[in-house]
């Protein structure tokens, strides 16, 4: 399927009001969900037969700032019976960013959220095990964030240059 | 047949001081550790291997800290990472060495700004005999460092020892 048909049947699966928007900029082109019943959402991208996105190949998470205050998570979907992507993005508030784990979804999802944790302090609900996967346990802050500042010892030893 | 080997097979006598021959058996047999953290190891590697041939020079890589004289820090030094360099210093019986192999173990190299996560030079947190520049130091600039680190073994002195130097630089 190509994305004009994907888009056609992902609006009838799951309502118009599900898709926020579309991106045609992205390669795969992108659709925009909100964070509310992205769970269930997904679910329906995973399973519905002519659908059937068996495979998320990436998260992805940004902070897009202070300044703007949203943060987003991006997937990559792909499906391996019919050789077809979408990107699906998620827009969310910087001063909360929580979102529900893929992990019941998607095995992959466990290390990539984890990921997203540990370097940008995206939370993700229900998810099984969302310790820090890089950085040591004790480090503080989340670096990838715009505003992080590192802390100026980390255990006795000096950090700047 | 050397000199050496005449005297020997004769049953004659060497006579030398004590301190140049302990001086010559270490700086003999420096044997490095077999680690490394990141780029750097490739070129480590390397001039172990044929063309190089490190083992020319009595250095062969130990798989053990316990084993080994020298530990060659060759590579990027998270902090992370920096918990096991200073264990596996301390696991290394003395004498020993370190050789700061490459940019980002002296000073962090490429993330010396914006690295959060790198130690910006391993002498913050294991003591430095040899620095070696380059980003990586080609096997020759290695070779370099270990002829540098021989160098000053052989001008070591066991009435004077390193460390009791040190105390006393402290002190004063």
């Amino acid at each position: 399927m190509n994305f004009e048909a994907l888009l056609e049947h992902i609006k009838g699966c799951l309502g118009e009001e599900a898709i926020l928007s579309i991106d045609e900029s992205c390669t795969p082109m992108a659709i925009v969900m909100g964070p509310e019943k992205l769970l269930e959402h997904m679910e329906v991208l995973h399973a519905e037969e002519q659908l059937y996105f068996d495979q998320l190949s990436c998260v992805t998470g940004i902070d897009n700032g202070p300044e703007a205050g949203t943060m987003e998570v991006i997937y990559q979907l792909y499906s391996i019976a019919y050789n077809h992507h979408l990107m699906v993005k998620v827009q969310l508030n910087r001063e909360q960013p929580i979102l529900p784990s893929l992990v019941s979804v998607w095995k992959t999802a466990d290390w990539h959220e984890r990921e997203a944790y540990d370097l940008l302090g995206i939370r993700f609900e229900n998810h099984p095990d969302l310790r820090r996967i890089l950085l040591p346990a004790d480090w503080e802050g989340h670096p990838l964030r715009k505003d992080y500042q590192h802390q100026e010892y980390y255990r006795g030893v000096k950090v700047a240059y | 047949m050397g000199l050496l080997d005449q005297k020997l097979a004769q049953g004659g006598i060497i006579i030398s001081k004590l301190e140049d021959l302990i001086n010559w058996a270490r700086l003999s047999s420096m044997w490095p550790m077999g680690f490394g953290t990141a780029c750097c190891a490739i070129e480590f590697m390397s001039a172990q291997a044929t063309p190089y041939d490190l083992d020319r020079l009595g250095i062969v890589p130990r798989a053990s800290p316990r084993q080994s004289d020298v530990m060659i820090v060759a590579g990027t030094v998270t902090f992370k990472m920096a918990d096991r360099v200073r264990r596996l210093y301390e696991q290394m019986a003395e004498p020993r060495y370190v050789i700061s192999m490459g940019s980002c173990s002296n000073v962090g190299g490429p993330y010396w700004e914006h690295g959060y996560h790198v130690v910006k030079g391993v002498d913050r947190i294991i003591p430095v005999d040899v620095y070696v520049p380059g980003c990586p130091p080609r096997p020759e600039a290695l070779i370099g460092g270990l002829i540098k680190l021989q160098e000053k073994i052989r001008g070591e002195s066991i009435v004077a020892p390193k460390a009791l130097e040190k105390m006393l630089e402290e002190d004063s």
